[in-house]
């Protein structure tokens, strides 16, 4: 069971969703899947058409970037953290 | 006990609703809802008394926010709201609109989406993306969304729909087919005899007497039809210039609508010699009244998006609307005489109303 590190802005917006949770998964894309499935809705907040990471988040997988196909292993630390840019909006 | 009225307010970061009784002369503000996020629409569904609530983050993409406590707590959803894998993505929801037991989403890029099921899941309009003008969609300053979504009152198949920089379209069945009702209007930004679609329309809206009989703010002049949009006919006449964003219809009187006109596209976009006015017609169309009393006649530098102005039922009726420098403007008899209400709310990019019976 890899260990996820979820963003509380996320939290905000799916509810019961906590700040730590333990899911199944091989993949980033698998882990992504499991969340959704007691979670729903995270996958679309989380995950673009594609399906791709969308823009402005960044996943890591033990300390390193990933991508959805980064192997995930039992004792992993996943984090997804909402990146830095991505707060401008836009509008005219 | 009164009605309440509800000014639904959808800015840059979250939701506000502001509230007033039917004297609409103090109001109270409550926000920022739907936890912050920019907000393009929000909409009051009379028949279930639920708010929806359009918009998207730049980090957790397009959403529909629905309250069924009047903006107290919101749920989510974007179930659906895709053009699938390996169609674009969708980068915002531009506008939400209840109608027959449904509510519809606008999209950017531009497209239309339905939830039979109060916002759970969605579903894509795909005849209005297999229209054969698609290809040639091209977006305006805002980008290629679709804005406008005006159903018929009665009959769940018809509706309008109007996308900038593309123009309007309407469907009979139920959004399997649609065509585009552009004729009439300029597309002063295309060389030579006009398209068929390619048309900058800024707000669609129709006059409450009967659904043939619409208004639209186009990029290029204001105009009016009384055949559903299969011919239009140009109503800018003395506005003071032909560039603006949003449109609002009076809820009774089809003669009546308002709008506000902005400096030219390529010099600011702000209100006129920084004099701010809201003009209203009472003939239909054939000439414009200046309503400027109460808000500021100089250095008001600001603009008034699409959908950023919006009005009540109340007799008279109120019309309101909000600045992209976060202000907030009331006017409790239909457009005469004017006061702000907060200056101080994030930029502003959506304004309704909605009368609240307890």
């Amino acid at each position: 069971m890899a260990t996820v590190h979820l963003p509380s802005s996320l939290a905000l917006v799916v509810p019961e969703l906590p700040k730590i949770a333990t899911v199944e998964g091989s993949t980033v894309a698998e882990v992504v899947a499991a969340l959704d499935e007691r979670w729903p809705g995270v996958g679309d907040r989380v995950l673009d058409a594609g399906p791709t990471i969308r823009r402005h988040i960044n996943v890591f997988v033990d300390g390193e970037p990933a991508a959805l196909d980064t192997a995930v292993g039992d004792a992993s630390v996943v984090h997804v953290i909402p990146a830095v840019a991505g707060g401008a909006g836009e509008r005219s | 006990m009164g009605d309440r009225v509800l000014l639904l307010v959808g800015t840059k970061k979250g939701a506000f609703i502001v509230e007033s009784d039917e004297a609409r002369r103090t109001w109270t503000i409550r926000g920022p809802s739907a936890e912050g996020w920019p907000i393009q629409d929000v909409s009051y569904d009379r028949e279930s008394g639920a708010l929806y609530a359009g918009g998207g983050s730049s980090w957790y993409g397009p959403t529909v926010f629905r309250s069924a406590d009047l903006g107290e707590t919101w749920s989510q959803s974007s179930a659906g709201l895709t053009y699938g894998d390996d169609g674009p993505k969708i980068k915002n929801v531009w506008s939400v609109t209840p109608a027959h037991g449904r509510v519809y989403a606008g999209v950017q890029d531009a497209g239309l989406f339905r939830s039979d099921d109060q916002g759970q899941t969605w579903q894509h309009v795909e005849g209005l993306t297999n229209h054969p003008s698609r290809p040639s969609w091209q977006p305006g300053a805002g980008g290629l969304i679709l804005h406008s979504i005006v159903p018929h009152p009665t009959d769940p198949d018809r509706m309008w729909v109007a996308i900038s920089a593309v123009g309007t379209f309407e469907t009979t069945d139920g959004g399997k087919t649609w065509e585009a009702r552009n004729k009439g209007v300029r597309a002063d930004f295309i060389p030579g005899p006009p398209p068929e679609t390619g048309m900058c329309v800024h707000k669609l809206v129709m006059a409450p007497d009967e659904p043939d009989h619409l208004y639209q703010q186009n990029h290029c002049g204001v105009y009016r039809t009384f055949d559903g949009g299969r011919n239009w006919e140009e109503i800018t006449h003395n506005l003071p210039n032909d560039f603006g964003f949003p449109m609002v219809a009076h809820p009774r009187d089809p003669k009546v609508a308002w709008t506000i006109p902005h400096s030219s596209p390529e010099a600011g976009r702000y209100m006129p010699n920084g004099a701010a006015a809201v003009w209203r017609t009472e003939d239909g169309g054939d000439s414009w009244i200046r309503g400027d009393e109460g808000l500021p006649q100089e250095n008001a530098w600001f603009n008034v998006l699409r959908e950023a102005m919006g009005r009540d039922d109340l007799d008279p009726v109120g019309i309101y609307f909000g600045t992209s420098t976060g202000q907030l403007w009331a006017s409790a008899d239909a457009g005469r005489t004017w006061s702000c209400i907060t200056t101080t709310l994030p930029p502003i990019w959506s304004v309704d109303a909605a009368r609240i019976s307890d």
